[in-house]
């Protein structure tokens, strides 16, 4: 069915029109329940049938919308293809009781609507006895669906209030419709007993409507000529018929009177009424509170007022109409014409010999239904479901009127989220969960405080970066103050998480998607090296187990060496190794976090061949550390590592201090003569008294770094890599050498606390530029300077105060635009010659030629011999 | 950033490192509202600031009555100048210098270029010295920027049917869902995309808004983050002043602070200068955004 908009819905309106047109008008109106069955045969026409007739109760059970509409509206073909709902849909098959049934409503509490949850398929409601049978009890259950209470209270009293719904199908025919009528006869009286015994809730209640149903019957005889038969009777035949109460079937129109029409529906209806009326106490839900209203069955009441069907030309034509335009099962079926022609029962009168096949059909009617929309994951059945489910929710006044509007706002629902919950979803923005985290810390540092203020005050080793960031406003850099508290508080955290010694805050390297603030700690002696130790136990046994790994596969090589792959020739260059912690560039530990209040985390040591890479590549940063870095030259490592050995370089171009503040120790004699590259270690001067800020500006030689250069080959101390691997490999050691073009050349930087004027030009690029921070105030101002080389990296040094920051992108300037290193030329695999070339063929005529030649060559020879043969025998003549 | 409310932008723009020192502040505020006296502008935008080797440049902006009319922009902290409008002939010439500014206007660099001369039947060629002013290339960079980066949000402004281009004074910023959209961005310069445009994808948009290019087309894409992801911003909506737009760029123009590369096809051209700081401010609350380079294409 169509679902996108409402089509449907107004195939379903044309539909009615026609219905309209056909059918004679008959007010009175007996209610069909139409279980699955119902739109058995497509869905659409029983949509329509559905939009018309949806002025009775209805009822929802077991996620089967029980649909109570007209009789006149249900084609009589199709009624007579409904077998299933007698046997399975509504209780009468005794014989058929103990297995199928999934419920058993108890006597004493009939009233109880019992909506079975079946697993699958039709479950069965029934009348489980004849006691049960008088207070009624219909339910009809599919599955999958929980009962919503006023559908099932409302379907209950209907059914219990329709004598027609006890029947018994074992009986003969004629036996089973006496049989039948009597007891619907009976319960009549007996409801038609308890009606004048109860009192009515209002003078508007049954009364009222007894007095309509009669009325609205009146007309009926007059313009169909021949009375309905109230369903009460003729359901007695007809197993399989949806219960119609009161409904005056197609079948009078065929010409079988029993009863005045009229009589007989007033009475149903009356019966139907009163007993409703009566039975406010059933489900409590149900109540009527008030006289006018009559619970579930209000909404017949109202339709009967409201709908009046136009008179049909014949049933014929409506059949015609019908046949073959439906689904699975089409009135052809050999199993239901013989029986449609019976006259005496009409269309209820059909009955399938056994049970299977209704089964089958409403299992099949119900799987189409149930196929989900080509638009939408919703099944008409769902649909069918919900619009009921909320038509019987909210009780409108006239909800046949207002039906299309209905489904359409049960359409515009498939749209809209369905809170379950009376508040709404809020909404998670960023900034509350950083709020949530940073939260942390100010109360931290409220809780905490006091203690610590009591044992040590002056132990706690986070930098006053509030006060450098003071300074560095006044260079015009640097974050606001509000940002800088926040790490500070930060820093606080990181410090007293970890066993720090010294703490710095390097700065903050801006990312695409966040930032990193870098914290630089030394650790405590002895602190940092368990660590170490344990990670490179960790690395070494990863080693070893690749090393094992790889001596296992040469093993097997040997073994197999039969056809053994070429094995290249090319050797990987010696692995410089790591400086060790504490040392050069891992002199210091890096924690990086990406937002204060965010967790520290803490990059590896940097290798050399990482600060090698780093520096041929070009890459901004995520934010995320364990982002890959896709490169050429490819880089060694995730971003933690890039910015690791980023982080290594910056500081070894841009720590700078002013002149004299460190100084070398005294004992480094040795190490100087060790390594070469100068002393690697420094100490605070305790004499200094601070350069005066004029002269920190004019003169760069007043400013040193104090962070040791990277050479190129990655380390600050300069190791020959050839050297490892002679002492390893003796034997190879004369071919090795013999091999190697020439040899490496010890590199030498230049030695700690060099001067800055020293700094090399690069293309006339002053590599630093130093200013006051004030011109307007020189004297209270302070000397800043700024790398040019690395946009983003300051220094400030007033008195003995100084400090450097980074806050920029990780990236070197370069006056050319960056340039990725081509991938080198592709090698030949081989020497191409003639030994690696095809030849091209011969031709005919080059044989031929090379033949004759062959020929020729061999003429000759033998007629040397010859020659040589004569001369010797010349000789031997002579 | 307006000079009204150039505080605010400083404090919401300095989580990139980047700020005016304490005197510079206050005498930008003082010189700003001269400027405005002075040469007639509605607004005036502090633009930003250009590092140099031996000084820094300062550069303001004035706007009349049509904002998206002439810009002039001015140069210097205390005393400003009028710098001459870009030109194409300007742009081409200065493209082939490369390196630092060095913060003096009357600064020539000196480009050698060689050029074919033919005199009679021989041809040779010839080395020629081009001199090129500091001043023309600091105006053809900084229109340069301008028509690559400034960017605002969708709504700032609208245009009247009579043509001139207004402050909404009804926007209140962009939702959250709308501030992470491209489409939410448009260049705050006159369009270029926008007239190629076909009938079809002109549709949807509102003429009184959609008057400028989206960023949603820009190749290649940039990266919007916005200012409440960073530490320290929040978006703000506050009844006097309101939050600024505020975007911070960052741009292989001058140099700077930060080196990085805006586009691919601006880098043929120029060296990899390092970004140039600028925010801009309009008065009414507007969604703070940070407008970040994109990545550098994976090499």
């Amino acid at each position: 069915m169509d679902r996108g908009g409402g089509g449907g819905i107004r195939g379903g309106e044309s539909r009615v029109r026609s219905f309209a047109i056909k059918r004679p008008v008959r007010s009175s109106r007996g209610c069909v329940l139409l279980s699955e069955a119902l739109v058995r045969e497509g869905a659409a026409q029983r949509w329509a049938e559905l939009a018309t007739g949806l002025a009775a109760g209805v009822g929802r059970l077991g996620g089967v919308a029980l649909l109570a509409i007209p009789r006149r509206l249900v084609p009589p073909s199709s009624l007579g293809q409904f077998p299933p709902v007698g046997p399975s849909g509504l209780s009468h098959n005794r014989r058929a009781a103990p297995e199928d049934a999934p419920l058993r409503c108890p006597a004493s509490q009939p009233e109880v609507a019992q909506g079975s949850v079946r697993p699958r398929g039709p479950s069965v409601a029934r009348l489980p006895d004849p006691t049960s049978r008088a207070h009624g009890l219909v339910t009809v259950a599919l599955g999958d669906r929980t009962l919503s209470a006023p559908g099932i209270g409302s379907f209950a009293t209907f059914g219990n209030s329709c004598p027609g719904l006890t029947m018994e199908d074992d009986q003969p025919q004629d036996e089973k419709k006496s049989q039948s009528r009597r007891q619907s006869l009976e319960a009549r009286e007996a409801q038609d007993r308890r009606r004048t015994q109860s009192q009515t809730p209002s003078g508007t209640g049954p009364a009222d409507v007894s007095a309509r149903g009669s009325r609205g019957s009146l007309g009926a005889p007059g313009s169909q000529g021949s009375p309905g038969l109230p369903l009460s009777q003729k359901s007695s035949g007809a197993p399989g018929s949806q219960v119609s109460l009161g409904a005056a079937g197609e079948e009078a129109a065929e010409g079988e009177p029993t009863e005045s029409a009229s009589q007989l529906e007033s009475e149903s209806l009356h019966h139907l009424m009163g007993f409703v009326s009566t039975h406010v106490s059933l489900p409590e839900t149900y109540a009527p509170t008030d006289g006018s209203r009559f619970g579930p069955y209000q909404p017949m009441d109202v339709g009967s007022d409201t709908f009046q069907p136009e008179p049909v030309l014949s049933n014929s034509s409506f059949l015609e109409e019908d046949d073959g335009s439906h689904g699975p099962y089409t009135v052809d079926d050999p199993l239901f014409r013989g029986s449609r022609v019976e006259p005496s029962f009409g269309p209820l009168d059909y009955e399938l010999p056994e049970p299977e096949p209704r089964e089958l059909m409403i299992q099949n009617a119900k799987a189409y239904l149930l196929k989900t929309s080509v638009k939408c994951d919703l099944s008409l059945y769902e649909h069918l479901v919900n619009l009921l489910t909320k038509i019987l929710n909210e009780r409108p006044e006239d909800p046949l009127a207002i039906l299309e509007s209905m489904n359409r706002t049960v359409q515009q629902d498939w749209f809209h989220k369905k809170l379950d919950t009376l508040r709404d979803d809020p909404e998670m923005q960023p900034t509350y969960e950083m709020a949530e985290k940073q939260k942390i810390l100010f109360l931290r540092g409220a809780g905490e405080g006091e203690q610590e203020m009591e044992e040590e005050i002056t132990e706690i080793p986070v930098p006053n970066i509030i006060e450098s960031a003071f300074y560095f406003e006044q260079a015009g850099v640097g974050l606001n103050s509000d940002e800088t508290f926040r790490i500070f508080l930060s820093l606080k955290q990181l410090v007293e998480q970890q066993p720090v010694q010294t703490c710095r805050f390097w700065g903050k390297i801006l990312g695409l998607q966040r930032n990193y603030l870098v914290a630089e700690v030394e650790f405590r002696e002895g602190e940092e090296e368990e660590e170490e130790e344990e990670a490179e136990e960790l690395v070494e046994g990863a080693g070893d187990g690749m090393q094992g790994f790889g001596e296992e596969e040469g093993e097997e090589d040997e073994e197999k060496a039969v056809d053994e792959p070429p094995k290249p020739t090319w050797k990987p260059p010696p692995v410089i190794p790591r400086e060790d912690s504490r040392t050069g560039a891992n002199k210091y530990l890096y924690f990086v976090c990406n937002e204060p209040g965010r967790p520290w985390t803490k990059l590896p040591h940097v290798t050399p061949a990482q600060i090698v890479n780093a520096r041929k590549i070009k890459k901004f940063f995520t934010g995320n550390l364990d982002t890959p870095i896709v490169s050429y030259p490819p880089f060694p490592g995730t971003e933690a590592n890039y910015l690791r050995a980023q982080i290594a370089r910056i500081s070894a171009g841009t720590h700078v201090s002013p002149l004299g503040f460190y100084q070398f120790g005294e004992e480094e004699d040795d190490e100087e003569e060790e390594g070469g590259a100068g002393r690697d270690s420094y100490e605070e001067n305790p004499d200094f008294e601070g350069i005066p800020v004029a002269e920190l500006v004019d003169s760069l030689a007043n400013w040193v770094h104090h962070t040791q250069h990277i050479l190129p080959q990655g380390r600050c101390t300069w190791v020959n890599p050839n050297q490892k691997s002679e002492e390893e490999e003796e034997l190879g050691e004369e071919e090795e050498k013999a091999d190697d073009p020439e040899e490496v050349e010890q590199e030498i930087g230049p030695p700690l606390l060099t001067p800055l004027s020293e700094d090399a030009e690069i293309l006339q690029l002053a590599p630093w530029t130093a200013r006051l921070s004030c011109a307007l105030c020189p004297q209270y101002s302070v000397a800043v300077i700024r790398s040019n080389l690395w946009p983003g990296a300051y220094a400030y040094a007033v008195g003995r105060k100084f400090e450097n920051i980074y806050i920029g992108w990780g990236h070197k300037y370069s006056q050319e635009n960056f340039n990725p290193t081509l991938p080198p030329a592709v090698q030949t695999e081989y020497v191409i010659g003639p030994e690696t070339v095809e030849m091209a063929d011969p031709t005919v005529e080059e044989e031929q030629a090379l033949k004759a030649a062959q020929e020729q060559a061999l003429a000759a020879a033998e007629n040397e011999e010859e020659d040589e043969e004569d001369e010797e025998d010349e000789d031997a003549d002579d | 950033m307006d000079s009204e409310s150039l505080l605010l932008s400083l404090e919401l723009a300095s989580g990139s490192g980047q700020g005016l020192s304490p005197d510079r502040r206050a005498s930008l505020l003082t010189s700003l509202l001269l400027v405005k006296r002075d040469y007639r502008y509605e607004r005036v935008l502090f633009w930003g600031r250009i590092l140099g080797l031996v000084a820094d440049y300062y550069i303001a902006q004035g706007l009349g009555e049509d904002q998206l009319g002439e810009r002039k922009s001015l140069l210097n902290c205390m005393e400003w100048s009028l710098l001459p409008p870009a030109t194409e002939e300007m742009l081409t010439q200065t493209s082939v210098v490369k390196g630092r500014f060095m913060g003096d206007p009357s600064h020539e660099y000196e480009h050698i270029e060689m050029q074919r001369m033919t005199e009679g039947d021989r041809t040779y060629e010839d080395e020629v010295v081009i001199q090129i002013k500091e001043e023309s290339r600091l105006v053809s960079v900084i229109d340069q920027i301008d028509k690559a980066v400034a960017i605002i949000p969708r709504g700032a402004l609208f245009k009247t049917p009579f043509g001139p281009v207004h402050i909404n004074r009804t926007f209140e910023g962009l939702t959250l869902a709308d501030s992470k959209k491209l489409s939410s961005y448009f260049h705050f310069a006159e369009p270029v995309e926008l007239k190629n445009k076909s009938l079809l994808e002109k549709a949807d948009l509102d003429p009184s808004l959609d008057f400028m290019d989206s960023l949603e087309h820009d190749i290649p894409k940039v990266i919007l983050t916005s200012l409440r992801y960073l530490p320290g911003y929040t978006h703000r909506d506050d009844p006097s002043g309101g939050c600024q737009h505020l975007s911070f760029i960052q741009r292989p123009s001058q140099q700077g602070i930060t080196a990085s590369h805006h586009s691919k096809a601006k880098q043929e051209g120029q060296s990899n200068r390092a970004g140039a700081k600028r925010a801009r401010s309009r008065p009414r609350p507007f969604l703070s955004t940070y407008l970040t380079p994109p990545p550098q294409p994976a090499y």
